[in-house]
């Protein structure tokens, strides 16, 4: 593909002539540019209003304050608020985890997906299944069925095994909400690998091969760097969801520490409870913030990717 | 080895040995096994009885009554009917309109790229980090200013949006593969863009934008957060329908474990189906 060739190559057309060459190439994307930002972005900025207000749901008082502008109280107050300062670190430590576990193990089930062995199109199957399951059906069929300490099955084993029985989720909420993260999305991450793996030119490989480089060696310096893209781009994927994480939170736990990551203790300051509309928003214009950086990060990941393309 | 399995497997393994080959083989099954074992466990639970589902044994012999039990609902709680015709036509409907949107955008990015096609692109995508917890208050007091509050409408207009950037991402990288020359032929024979779209482009994609309209499906049809804000009673759909089987008196796992089948089967039997073409639209995005 070339699309700076192409975009030379066709004349720009007047600016201001609604039906110049470039409007009317324009014209296609704009119902869904002008969808994107009707949906996603004005409620954003009807947020940062209110952000500096002490809006609050009047039904919830028994004295109901007026609303006003309260200046950037709601912000100030973040750097007081220690549950927000957990549920961050909650946060940062749920993705980290999830991702990198998901892209590990996700790359060691491409490798062994990778060879031709009897029933491989069957695993493979069986293997994306948590991906298609819904995140709030996941939650529950560990909670219930294998975290319990009543009628899960890893408890079971426990006991068989002779070991004293372990109460996962109050006692290891994030790691028993990463665990559920990183079953649903290995799948997707091995998926992903999967791709890169078989698009790699096999002449390259079976001359390394002929030459008597190691199989260990091979895969460090050819495999890796050839699956680099493919890594960055999961990894890319993979956390614009996870960071996000909901429904796995208000099903196991419905928050608490160590589970509440800040998506959900925004949820829970505005509409799960508190009502304290004016501050929440001022935490989510914060989360906001922070997204930016690392989707400024993550778009020049993306960027290269591109420029890998055009030279290719 | 023979040739064949050297061209199609053994990328890392070109001249291993013949046990381990087999080795790895059997590690493949085991992990696939374990792996899969929460969801053989849950259908399992859903046919047996509830008393053995919480005691986990088998005394009573397995059966479909779980089933039928959680297609009758009791009245005045959200039935299995109500909720399943509402994820469809969430689903469908959002659907639909995502590539309405989507088809005519992937072409202005990929077959005649606009100018700074990478910086829309990139709009596209980096929607998709804001956080939706950002959004949901004031889009919760506009539902309600516009008695959207509990309607499909509401969240057919969210799920377009959550939809439409990786609609979009994937469309793109479909349509460039369609050779330019075709396009360049329709354009000298003065063909307009809609019949372009019709008659050369849209065979050439179509199994792309199936595979596009899958994942839109599986999102629409698993999203839980914005049905819980937006939508309850009458307007709830399948996930919040699961949820309603876990009771906190008496014994609720084979019931559960039946609602869960029943809520993921349709997604997991189209996933299945086009687990091939998905993931490379998926990945081929960036890396042509």
């Amino acid at each position: 593909m070339n699309a700076t060739a192409a975009d030379v190559a066709l004349p720009k057309g007047k600016a201001g002539d609604p039906f110049s060459s470039a409007w009317r190439r324009r014209l296609p994307l704009l119902p869904a540019l002008l969808y994107l930002v009707a949906i996603t972005q004005l409620p954003f900025v009807v947020s940062i209003y209110y952000s500096f207000t002490n809006l609050k749901d009047k039904t919830q008082s028994l004295i109901p304050e007026p609303t006003k502008f309260v200046g950037i109280d709601n912000y100030r107050q973040i750097f007081s608020d220690s549950f927000f300062r957990q549920a961050v670190w909650t946060s940062v430590k749920m993705t980290v985890l999830a991702v990198l576990l998901s892209l590990i193990i996700g790359t060691l089930f491409a490798i062994l997906l990778d060879r031709k062995f009897l029933g491989q199109g069957v695993i493979r199957t069986l293997l994306i299944t948590p991906f298609l399951l819904m995140p709030v059906v996941a939650a529950l069929i560990w909670k219930q069925q294998m975290f319990s300490s009543l009628f899960g099955v890893l408890n079971k084993v426990l006991g068989f095994l002779g070991f004293n029985s372990i109460a996962f989720i109050s006692d290891h909420p994030t790691g028993s909400i990463v665990t559920v993260l990183v079953w649903q999305w290995t799948p997707f991450m091995m998926l992903i690998i999967l791709a890169g793996l078989q698009s790699q030119p096999s002449d390259v490989l079976e001359a390394a091969n002929v030459d008597g480089a190691s199989a260990l060696g091979i895969f460090r310096q050819l495999t890796l760097p050839h699956l680099r893209r493919y890594l960055e781009l999961g990894a890319l994927l993979g956390s614009i969801y996870i960071v996000q994480a909901f429904d796995a939170i208000d099903v196991m736990t419905g928050g608490g520490p160590g589970s509440t990551n800040v998506p959900y203790y925004v949820y829970q300051e505005s509409i799960g409870g508190g009502f304290r509309y004016g501050a929440a928003s001022a935490y989510a214009i914060v989360v906001v913030i922070f997204a930016i950086i690392i989707a400024t990060f993550a778009l020049r990941v993306l960027s290269s990717l591109f420029r890998d393309e055009e030279r290719a | 080895m023979t040739d064949s399995e050297q061209r199609r497997g053994g990328k890392l393994g070109v001249g291993e040995r013949r046990s381990v080959v087999a080795g790895l083989g059997v590690l493949a099954w085991i992990v696939g096994l374990l792996w899969i074992f929460p969801v053989a466990w849950t259908v399992l639970t859903s046919f047996k009885t509830e008393e053995d589902a919480s005691a986990q044994t088998f005394h009573q012999g397995l059966g479909f009554g779980r089933y039928s039990d959680i297609s009758h609902a009791t009245a005045g709680t959200l039935s299995l009917q109500t909720a399943f015709m509402n994820s469809l036509v969430v689903v469908v409907v959002s659907t639909l309109f995502v590539l309405a949107l989507a088809i005519p955008a992937a072409y202005a990015l990929a077959i005649r790229p606009i100018h700074k096609w990478r910086d829309v692109l990139f709009f596209f995508i980096s929607t998709k980090f804001l956080p939706i917890v950002a959004s949901i208050f004031p889009i919760y007091v506009y539902a309600q200013k516009w008695n959207l509050l509990g309607t499909r409408s509401v969240l057919v207009i969210l799920y377009i949006a959550i939809n439409l950037p990786l609609a979009v991402w994937m469309m793109r990288s479909f349509f460039m593969e369609v050779p330019r020359e075709l396009i360049e032929a329709a354009e000298i024979d003065g063909t307009n863009l809609f019949n372009q779209l019709r008659s050369v482009i849209l065979p050439i994609v179509a199994p792309g934008i199936a595979a596009t309209a899958l994942l839109c499906v599986i999102f629409a049809w698993n999203e839980y957060f914005y049905a819980l804000q937006l939508n309850f009673a009458n307007g709830s759909t399948m996930p919040q329908w699961v949820i309603t089987n876990v009771s906190t008196r008496g014994n609720f796992l084979a019931k559960l474990s039946a609602a869960s089948v029943i809520a993921c089967l349709p997604v997991v039997l189209a996933g299945w189906a086009a687990q091939k073409r998905m993931i490379r639209g998926l990945s081929m995005g960036a890396l042509k």
